[in-house]
């Protein structure tokens, strides 16, 4: 009788693992996998340098004005002589605390939101959609309270942007609700109005709808009613958003197996109380990602207002570029707009994958 | 503690205000009277404004003469041309430059999409980076950056950039050479038509022929060859009656040849990227989503890789692909309005920018752009929402 005795593993082949077994297995697996690597490593070789080089290493960062940029690469002076202009606009520098003060507010109120564990998330959450929105109209517009008014025209700059979009989501997700339940409403009449109000809105351009609130509005109001332009921008943005909104929630609303809507009415629950404890949490959980990039095109849609006149982040580096004192800083210009909508669209599709894996596991198997 | 209707046999009528039926004629009764005060409001509103600014209503501005230039027209237009043939133009214009986009951005798209699951490290990651830089950049930047930033500081004519002497690239836009088709020339295009017509009708027998006996036929390679053998036997026949009109520099800009202004090309780009790189990710999921066993079961049965793609993944893939991938085409044709920033003469930057300057017609105005607008979408879903029909699994 032989006894069994272990023997202990071999070791995997020195070519399959560590650095040249990725090497083999990612890179050079085939002839034509190695010339794949090989011409994306001469297109890595044609742009990346380059690019370090006219962003870092030849970019001129010290100075004041034009003068101090003499190397061949970025002029990061520009952005620094201008920061003010790309982030307030027009808006009174003497009262920048009042916007720096608006958006701490709004770090301050969102952040603990995203975790976990903070405990008073439900508090937070409708302060953020009531008492927020009416202290930060205070304070940046002002006007009341010993504040100094500041005209909607001087508003600008990033602050506008985010702005417009804090509105628009605000705004869109709500009225998005509702349009999506008329759209599956059992009454013809609401249905129908809600499949032409949302068809409308997305078979225009959102530009085309900027348009229109600028040179219609006024002659839809009575006389003597009349809205700024940033009101009326803010309108055409809520409309078109919200139609928007609606067909992605629609999409979770078709999700939700009948079972639930028959279960809900079988306890007795109306209407409105199914939907909202329901159906609707089901529906939302689902449509997240959907709502996220509905978000993220809102955002990068406020770009638009500049073409009827006002002046969002892209809007301020359209009007410092073409400024005489300085010359031949476009692209340093557009880059830096670019960062800006770059960090926040890139972290908010970020933040929608997480939840979406959070929320997913009660389905997975 | 039962209420003594629910004792009873039959249930007990609710009241009007609980019936479900008359709750719900109500309201649709009461929907319908808040629209329709509603539009009554802004249409008094509207009546009223325009009278006291002295704006006549209707559609007769449309035969008055527009007395301004545009850029660029695929028809005869100048400054006697009427308002109604500016709206053509800038039709045909927005139709172009919609359509060259949709090309553009699919075939890219498709590329981009296929190179982010390659198997190859760095391909796979470059073309993560090109989707995740470009999605997450507003398009109007993207086109502000081409035309201001990229075209506009190109050198003058002068100091164009060629290509052999033939294509040019300067401030002024791109000159190509243009082919001349002189008297006789019919014959091509004929052959053209006659090459289409053939071309489907190989492709209808050849699929006949796979469903019901297996044997493939190399479909591609001979419509190739039909498309363009066709023509240019013809070409050949009427004895090469096509010449070339090579672009020339005369004073200060090119004379001759295909003009490319620089604002239809930024826009172009600007449209194709951005959009390519939503059609990555939608081509992506679509192949992710063909399940593995349906590749392995197809090497299983012998299918060699390339009809493996053809056969089974490609048509499985597609099916997910489509319904997005339309409504990325719809997002282009719309934001080809976008134009209206950098001046290239689209419908929204001549008709609703200039002709509403000049005429003040909002509504008429505003009201038929945005017809032409809901058209294009109609009909590119309705045209999408066929195809996916035929592409859609048949359920047996």
């Amino acid at each position: 009788m032989t006894n069994f005795r272990e023997i202990a593993d071999m070791p995997p082949p020195a070519n399959t693992v560590g650095v040249v077994g990725w090497v083999r297995k990612n890179l050079i697996s085939t002839p034509m996998n190695a010339l794949f690597t090989f011409i994306g490593l001469y297109l890595v070789y044609l742009l990346l340098p380059p690019l370090l080089d006219w962003t870092v290493f030849s970019a001129n960062f010290a100075g004041e004005d034009q003068t101090a940029c003499t190397g061949t690469g970025a002029c990061w002076v520009f952005i620094k002589a201008r920061i003010t202009l790309f982030m307030y606009g027009f808006y009174p520098s003497e009262e920048y605390w009042r916007m720096n003060l608006v958006f701490a507010l709004l770090a301050a109120t969102f952040l603990p939101q995203f975790f976990d564990a903070f405990p008073y998330k439900k508090v937070f959450g409708i302060f953020s959609v009531t008492g927020f929105p009416i202290i930060a109209y205070i304070l940046i517009s002002g006007g009341m309270l010993g504040l100094e008014h500041v005209e909607t025209d001087r508003w600008g700059g990033l602050s506008l942007t985010l702005i417009l979009s804090f509105v628009g989501i605000v705004a869109a997700l709500p009225i998005g609700v509702v349009l999506a339940l008329g759209r599956r409403s059992s009454m013809p009449v609401i249905r129908t109005m809600c499949i032409v109000f949302i068809e409308l809105w997305r078979g225009v351009p959102l530009i085309s709808v900027l348009f229109m609130a600028s040179v219609m509005l006024p002659l839809f109001l009575p006389e003597g009613v009349t809205f700024n332009k940033l009101a009326r921008a803010m309108i055409g943005i809520v409309m078109f958003q919200s139609a928007y909104m609606a067909e992605v929630i629609r999409g979770g609303l078709q999700a939700i197996p009948k079972g639930q809507y028959e279960a809900a009415s079988a306890l007795g629950l109306s209407y409105w109380k199914s939907m909202s404890f329901i159906v609707l949490p089901q529906a939302m959980k689902l449509v997240i990602p959907g709502i996220v990039n509905t978000f993220i095109a809102l955002f990068k849609d406020t770009t638009l207002v500049l073409i009827i006149g006002l002046f969002d982040i892209l809007g301020s580096v359209q009007s410092a570029i073409v400024d005489p004192v300085w010359r031949g800083v476009s692209t340093e210009g557009y880059v830096f707009a670019a960062m800006c909508f770059w960090v926040f669209c890139f972290s908010m599709s970020r933040y929608s994958m997480a939840l979406e894996r959070k929320l997913h596991t009660g389905h997975k198997r | 503690m039962a209420e003594p209707g629910n004792t009873s046999a039959t249930p007990s009528k609710p009241a009007p205000w609980n019936d479900p039926a008359v709750r719900s004629v109500v309201f649709q009764v009461v929907a319908v009277a808040a629209v329709a005060y509603f539009f009554y409001v802004i249409f008094d509103n509207t009546f009223t404004n325009m009278e006291k600014r002295g704006i006549t209503t209707g559609f007769a501005f449309l035969d008055n003469p527009s007395g301004f230039g545009i850029l660029m027209s695929l028809v005869e237009y100048d400054e006697s041309h009427t308002y109604g043939r500016t709206f053509l133009v800038g039709l045909l214009n927005t139709v172009l430059v919609s359509f060259l986009g949709i090309i553009v951005a699919t075939a890219l798209g498709f590329t981009i999409g296929v190179a982010r699951l390659s198997s190859n490290w760095i391909i796979s990651k470059l073309a993560a980076v090109y989707i995740e830089v470009l999605r997450n950049i507003p398009l109007l930047l993207q086109i502000f950056f081409w035309y201001f930033a990229v075209l506009q500081v190109l050198p003058g004519p002068r100091n164009s950039f060629s290509w052999n002497e033939a294509v040019f690239l300067s401030n002024r836009g791109l000159f190509t050479p243009a082919p001349v088709f002189e008297s006789g020339s019919s014959l091509i295009f004929g052959a053209l038509v006659v090459a289409v017509v053939t071309v489907i009708a190989v492709a209808n027998w050849a699929r006949k022929r796979q469903e019901t006996t297996g044997q493939q036929f190399h479909t591609v390679y001979v419509s190739i060859g039909i498309l363009l053998g066709l023509p240019f036997l013809a070409f050949l026949v009427s004895g090469m009656p096509v010449s070339i009109d090579y672009p020339a520099l005369k004073g200060f800009n090119f004379r001759g040849g295909i003009r490319i202004i620089p604002e239809l090309m930024a826009l172009l780009w600007a449209l194709s990227f951005y959009t390519a790189a939503f059609i990555a990710e939608i081509v992506r999921a679509g192949i992710l989503a063909v399940e593995h066993g349906q590749s392995e079961a197809a090497h299983a049965l012998g299918l060699r890789p390339a009809p493996t793609l053809k056969l089974v993944v490609i048509p499985q893939a597609l099916r997910v692909i489509i319904p997005p991938l339309t409504s990325q085409y719809l997002n282009l044709a719309k934001n080809s309005s976008l134009a209206t920033a950098i001046g290239y003469p689209d419908l929204v930057a001549v008709f609703m920018g200039t002709t509403l300057n000049q005429t003040g017609q909002a509504v008429e105005i505003v009201a038929m752009t945005m017809a032409v607008y809901l058209t294009i979408s109609l009909s590119i879903s309705t045209l999408m929402n066929w195809y996916n029909k035929r592409k859609a699994l048949v359920e047996r």
